[in-house]
C-alpha cells in the first residue's frame, strides 16, 4: 500500500488531524521511504497511533525509527518511520512543533521501542514527549546545559570545572 | 654401564665457585633496584573507552604479547600501576577516569592512547561531550600519537614509559 492510500485510510477516521502528503523522492524506492505525511493536530497523534497499529488493512506493528529534527525556523520536528512486517508497506509521519512549546504525545505504549528514542529525542533536541514513563536523558549527564542537536546549541566553557572548548 | 654413564663420566660437573653467585654480593642502589621492580612490572588497569581499545586488547593477545613486559591487566585501580586511557574521553567518562586515577596507588603513571585521549581527535571542533585531551583532568606521561596507534606504536609508548620509570630516583617519587 502505497502512502496516499494510506493517507486516504486516516482521513476517513481522523478528518482535520491528518496534514499534506510530501513526495520528494525521485526513484521507486525513494518514494517508498522518502514521502511523509504530517500530523495536522500533535494531540491526536497517540491515536493515530493505535489506528495504524490496530487497523486490520494497516497493521503497522513496527516502529522502524524515531528522529527528530530541528527546521532552522523555530520548529522542531519529530519523525516516524513505521512499517508493517505483515502487510510489507511503510510509512512516514512527521509532527512539527514550535520550539517554545515542545510537547509531544509519548508513544511509549503504542510501540515500546519508542522507549529509548524518545528518551534520545530529549537529550539532543529538547522535546519533551509526555507520559513517557522513564523521560530521563539516555546518553548525557542529567546536568548537562541545554540541547546540542539544536541550532542555536552553544556548548558550555566549562563543565564540572573542565574545559569543553578545544 | 649404560651409554648414559659413559656419557656422564664425560661431563666436568664441577661448577667454578666464583660464577654461582653463592656467597656473593650484589651492590646496587635502592633508586635502581626500585626503578628495575617498577619498570619490570608496570601492572596495566584493564579499562578500554573506544576503538582504541581494540588495539589494546590486540596489544595484549598472544602476536604481540604486553605481557612479556610484565604487563598485566589488573581488573581493580588498587592492584595496578599504569592506565592506558585508550579512547575518546567524554565529559561524562572523565570525572570517572579522574576517580579511578585517584584510587590508584602511587607511583602511578599514564598513557594516552591515540588522538582523542591527547587532545580530542576528531572530535575537536564539534565534540560537545568530548574532553579535548585526557590531560585536562590527570597528569599524562607518554602521548602515543594515532588513530588508532598500531600495536608496536603502543608498544614503543610502553618502553619509554619503561625508561621514564628507570630515570626516578626514590627522592621525587
Amino acid at each position: 500500500m502505497t502512502t496516499p492510500e494510506i493517507r486516504d485510510i486516516l482521513l476517513e477516521n481522523f478528518d482535520g488531524k491528518i496534514g499534506d502528503y510530501h513526495e520528494f523522492a525521485k526513484s521507486e524506492y525513494q518514494k517508498r521511504y522518502g514521502s511523509y505525511i504530517d500530523v495536522a493536530d500533535k494531540e491526536w497523534l497517540r491515536d493515530v497511533c493505535l489506528f495504524l497499529r490496530d487497523d486490520d488493512r494497516l497493521q503497522f506493528n513496527s516502529l522502524l525509527c524515531l528522529s527528530t529534527l530541528d527546521n532552522n525556523d523555530s520548529t522542531l520536528s519529530v519523525v516516524y518511520h513505521l512499517e508493517s512486517t505483515i502487510l510489507r508497506h511503510v510509512l512516514a509521519m512527521k509532527v512539527t512543533v514550535p520550539v517554545t512549546e515542545t510537547e509531544v504525545p509519548s508513544i511509549t505504549d503504542v510501540w515500546p521501542h519508542a522507549n529509548w528514542h524518545e528518551r534520545e529525542g530529549w537529550d539532543m533536541m529538547g522535546i519533551r514527549f509526555v507520559g513517557h514513563p522513564d523521560h530521563r536523558r539516555i546518553l548525557l549527564e542529567e546536568d548537562y546545559p541545554g540541547h546540542p542537536l539544536r541550532k542555536d546549541f552553544r556548548e558550555p566553557t566549562f563543565y564540572h570545572g573542565m574545559k569543553v572548548p578545544y | 654401564m649404560g651409554l648414559l654413564d659413559t656419557l656422564h663420566d664425560q661431563v666436568d660437573y664441577s661448577i667454578p665457585n666464583d660464577k654461582t653467585g653463592e656467597g656473593s654480593v650484589v651492590v646496587t642502589s635502592v633508586d635502581a633496584l626500585f626503578n628495575w621492580a617498577r619498570l619490570s612490572s608496570l601492572w596495566q588497569m584493564g579499562f578500554g573507552l573506544a576503538c582504541c581499545a581494540i588495539e589494546m586488547m590486540a596489544t595484549s593477545a598472544s602476536r604481540f604479547d604486553m605481557m612479556r613486559f610484565g604487563v598485566i591487566p589488573r581488573p581493580s585501580p588498587r592492584q595496578s600501576d599504569v592506565i592506558i586511557i585508550s579512547g575518546t574521553v567524554t565529559l561524562k567518562m572523565a570525572s570517572r577516569i579522574k576517580m579511578l586515577y585517584e584510587q590508584m596507588p602511587d607511583p602511578k603513571y599514564v598513557i594516552s592512547m591515540g588522538a582523542c585521549a591527547t587532545c580530542g581527535g576528531p572530535y575537536w571542533e564539534h565534540g560537545y561531550h568530548v574532553l579535548k585531551g585526557v590531560d585536562r583532568v590527570i597528569p599524562v606521561d607518554v602521548y602515543v600519537p594515532g588513530c588508532p596507534p598500531r600495536p608496536e606504536a603502543l608498544l614503543e609508548g610502553l618502553m619509554r614509559l619503561q625508561e621514564k620509570v628507570r630515570q626516578e630516583t626514590t627522592k621525587t617519587v
